[in-house]
């Protein structure tokens, strides 16, 4: 469970995040989205404090992220990250993207994080890639292989930031395809995306962000038929 | 035009012995400089500002002075300090070693600093510490894309070595000096000299391109 309190963020003059209270509870999926400039990828990077927080709280699973006791590695290891950019690491082969963190961090023996990456690379469809490295995928493999990375880790949460908007469109369905599956498991996942679509289908509720300021929280079905704010119908008119 | 190589043939043992001396220098200088410019490059890169100053003021001295000064402080200005000889092949390996972190120090940070930030993020984001991360994820990476400037570092730290030979150090330059003065016939030895350290330098190249290729193959 994510608990965001009064969330404040700032750069320098420009209040990029106003005031943000929010609650994600386990096994939820909450899709954020917004015009571009809105906020909704620096509120995600403040759930795993990728941005430090201005003002306000986090508390994810009882530890607060702004708290200088809380080890924030003990957090992010229970947080999973999934970027636009893949943001692999280039100089490992797939299988050693997906088993390097478990390594250092869960102290698992390369035998047992190896087996593990495997079998994850199978899950998302790339079992063949295994001794590859990144540079030789396409877009939408490269990002599977990410989402592979981020849950060898055994998180409880899945961050993603906008994770098909860096894709060929031809590419977009098969990742989201590995996302939804994921829901189905019953991951809690944090979603900020331009799929509408997407959204509307696999999202428990979704969060409209404007100007950094959180104007609706509401389930889909009511988010995208009667949104209430002026905001949220001016946008949805633009893009449905 | 009077050319006379058959009168050094005799000496020539005598010079290429200093082929063992300079790569010596250049060698411990080389993992000296390497190891504290790593070290020094973290500094700068670091979040703790006096180190960060200390770091760069170092850099700024040994760039901002003569190698040749350097040298001569350490050899002969230092023992005036310390109340104790200091050896002339340490003088050099210390200068050498001092000098070229300083150099190396820079390379490096404008490696890691070219590094997409994105892999930073991933590698936090994943949880890993900072310092596993800069190990394992930042400097492989920023290591790769500085190779070039790097062996270009080593080579001048070759070529440069020669002037240990004010210190009195045995180096192929000395050599060369010594039988031209016992000849008195300078240009040969010097060509001979040359010669030599055209060829280490050459080969220093060579490596570099073969380090490089190795370390593309992911690309």
């Amino acid at each position: 469970m994510i608990n965001v309190k009064n969330l404040d963020k700032s750069f320098g003059d420009a209040r990029v995040l106003k005031d943000i209270s929010t609650t994600i509870e386990k096994g939820e999926v909450v899709t954020v989205i917004g015009p571009s400039g809105s906020g909704k990828s620096t509120f995600l990077r403040c759930l795993n404090k990728l941005e430090d927080p201005s003002g306000g709280s986090v508390v994810v699973d009882g530890k607060d992220i702004m708290d200088p006791n809380t080890n924030i590695n003990d957090v992010r290891e229970q947080i999973g990250m999934v970027f636009q950019h893949f943001h692999l690491f280039p100089h490992m082969s797939v299988l050693d993207n997906l088993a390097y963190a478990p390594t250092k961090v869960k102290g698992l023996s390369k035998a047992d994080a190896e087996a593990r990456a495997q079998d994850l690379l199978q899950k998302v469809g790339l079992s063949d890639k295994a001794e590859q490295y990144p540079s030789r995928l396409s877009g939408g493999q490269k990002q599977r292989v990410a989402i592979a990375r981020a849950l060898a880790m055994e998180p409880d949460t899945m961050l993603f930031d906008e994770p098909t908007s860096a894709l060929d469109p031809e590419m977009v369905k098969e990742v989201l395809d590995v996302m939804k599956s994921l829901a189905d498991t019953g991951m809690t996942m944090v979603i900020v995306t331009h799929e509408m679509g997407f959204a509307r289908e696999v999202a428990d509720r979704v969060l409209f962000l404007d100007e950094g300021r959180l104007v609706e929280d509401a389930p889909p079905a009511t988010f995208f038929s009667q949104p209430e704010s002026e905001r949220a119908q001016d946008f949805l008119a633009k893009i449905l | 035009m009077n050319l006379d190589f058959t009168q050094v043939i005799p000496s020539l043992p005598f010079i290429l012995q200093g082929i063992g001396v300079t790569l010596s220098i250049v060698a411990v200088a080389l993992l000296f400089g390497f190891v504290l410019g790593v070290f020094l490059s973290l500094l700068k890169i670091g979040k703790y500002k006096t180190l960060r100053f200390l770091a760069d003021a170092y850099t700024s001295i040994f760039r901002g002075t003569p190698l040749v000064l350097q040298l001569m402080i350490f050899y002969y200005g230092l023992p005036q300090l310390i109340e104790m000889d200091v050896p002339a092949y340490l003088a050099a390996v210390l200068t050498f070693g001092l000098n070229s972190a300083a150099y190396v120090s820079e390379i490096i940070r404008a490696g890691i600093e070219a590094v997409d930030e994105g892999q930073k993020e991933a590698a936090m984001a994943l949880g890993i510490p900072y310092s596993e991360m800069m190990k394992d994820v930042i400097l492989p990476q920023a290591m790769k894309n500085i190779l070039p400037a790097l062996m270009n570092e080593f080579i001048t730290l070759t070529k440069e070595s020669a002037i240990v030979t004010v210190i009195g150090v045995m180096d192929i330059m000395r050599r060369a000096y010594i039988v031209g003065g016992d000849l008195y016939l300078y240009l040969e030895p010097l060509i001979v000299a040359g010669m030599i350290y055209y060829a280490l330098v050459m080969g220093l190249t060579l490596l570099g391109k073969r380090l490089e290729r190795r370390l593309r193959h992911s690309d």
